[in-house]
C-alpha cells in the first residue's frame, strides 16, 4: 500500500503533537518540587541556599523525559525520518 | 496557504548545522560545519583567558584586585562546588570538573552572541557523557575491585544483570541527551521567534536569551558537572 508524501508529513504532525503531550509529566513533577521547595524554605529560611540548589538539580532531572518527547518531535517535524 | 506556511517556514526558520567548506580526507569528503567554528572560537576565548590568567597568576599580589580578584573567585568557587560534592576525594576532580564546567558553560551562553551553541550538537554532548562514563567505569575497578564490581552488577539477585548493565549503559545517553536537547530546545525556540516572528522581534527577543541562553545554560552546565560529581562519587564508595 503506497501513501503519498503530503499524507505522511501530516500523519508526522499529528505525531509530533502528540509526542509533546509528554511535557505534561515535567510540568507536574517540576510544579511539586518547587511547591516543596517553597514550603522547606519557609520552615528553615536559613537553608534558602542548599534547598534552592537541590530543587534546581531535580527540576533538571526530572525534565529529562519530557524533553525525549521534544527529541521525538524534533525529529519528526524536521529530519522526517518517515517520508524518505 | 497550508503550503505557503511550510514553504515560509523551511525557508525562514533556520537552526540547523551548516556545513561551511569541506575536503576530501582518505577518498571521504569530510565537512567542516558551524559546530566547529562556534567550538574553535569558544576554545580560543577560553585560551586567551587561560593565557592571560595565567600570566597575571605569576605576578601576584597578597592583595589581589582587578583581574586577579576574578580569576581568584572563579577558581575557587568551582574548587568549593567541587570539595562541597565529593569531599576528601574532592581534590583529584577539581581540574577535570573546573574544565567541562568552563567548557559547557561558554558554549551554552555563547548563544546570545549569535553563535549557534555547539552544545546543540550530539556529537558534541555525546563525547562528554562518554568521557563521564570513562570515568565512572575506571573509578569502579579502581575503588570496588573486580570482585566489588561484579557484586555490583549482580546487586539483589544474580539474573538481575542485564538490567543492571543496561542501567549502567543508559547513564552516558541520560546525561549527553538532556543536555543536548535542553541547548537544542532553545536554540529552535530563538530561530522560531526570529524567522516567523521577525516583522515585531524588537528588544522583547533580548528577556527570552537571558532565559534560554543564560538561565537555562547554566542550570544545565551545573547539572552536568554535578552529576558527574555524583556518579563519580558514588563508584568511589566501597561498602
Amino acid at each position: 500500500m503506497e501513501f503519498n508524501r503530503e499524507f505522511i508529513l501530516g500523519c508526522s504532525a499529528i505525531g509530533a503533537g502528540l509526542a509533546v503531550i509528554a511535557g505534561i509529566g515535567p510540568g507536574v513533577g517540576q510544579g511539586i518540587a518547587a511547591g516543596h521547595a517553597a514550603a522547606a524554605v519557609g520552615r528553615n529560611p536559613g537553608a534558602k541556599g542548599d534547598v534552592t540548589s537541590t530543587m534546581l538539580l531535580g527540576q533538571a532531572v526530572a525534565e529529562t523525559t519530557g524533553l525525549y518527547g521534544l527529541l521525538i518531535a524534533m525529529l519528526l517535524l524536521f529530519v522526517k525520518p518517515l517520508a524518505k | 496557504m497550508n503550503q505557503w506556511i511550510l514553504a515560509s517556514a523551511e525557508k525562514d526558520v533556520d537552526f540547523m548545522i551548516h556545513g561551511v567548506f569541506s575536503y576530501e580526507l582518505f577518498g571521504h569528503t569530510v565537512w567542516i560545519t558551524t559546530t566547529h567554528i562556534c567550538m574553535l572560537i569558544v576554545l580560543l576565548t577560553l585560551m586567551t583567558f587561560m593565557f592571560i590568567s595565567g600570566r597575571v597568576m605569576k605576578k601576584a599580589d597578597e592583595v589581589p584586585g582587578g583581574f586577579q580578584n576574578i580569576v581568584e573567585l572563579i577558581v575557587s568557587s568551582l574548587d568549593n562546588m567541587v570539595d562541597g560534592t565529593m569531599g576528601k576525594n574532592g581534590k583529584n576532580f577539581r581540574n577535570y570538573i573546573g574544565t567541562i564546567f568552563m567548557f559547557i558553560l561558554f558554549s551554552n551562553i555563547s548563544g546570545i552572541l549569535g553563535l549557534r551553541p555547539p552544545t546543540a550538537d550530539y556529537g558534541v554532548t555525546f563525547p562528554l557523557g562518554i568521557m563521564t562514563f570513562t570515568l565512572i567505569f575506571i573509578n569502579k575497578l579502581r575503588y570496588q575491585k573486580v570482585s566489588g564490581f561484579m557484586k555490583g552488577l549482580m546487586d539483589p539477585w544474580p539474573f538481575w544483570m542485564p538490567i543492571n548493565i543496561i542501567g549502567d549503559l543508559a547513564v552516558p545517553v541520560s546525561l549527553s541527551l538532556r543536555l543536548f536537547a535542553n541547548v537544542l530546545s532553545g536554540t529552535v525556540m530563538m530561530a522560531l521567534v526570529y524567522g516567523l516572528l521577525s516583522k515585531i522581534a524588537y528588544a522583547w527577543p533580548a528577556a527570552l536569551h537571558v532565559y534560554f541562553d543564560l538561565f537555562s545554560g547554566a542550570i544545565q552546565t551545573y547539572v552536568f558537572s554535578m552529576l558527574t560529581m555524583t556518579y563519580i562519587s558514588d563508584a568511589m564508595t566501597t561498602d
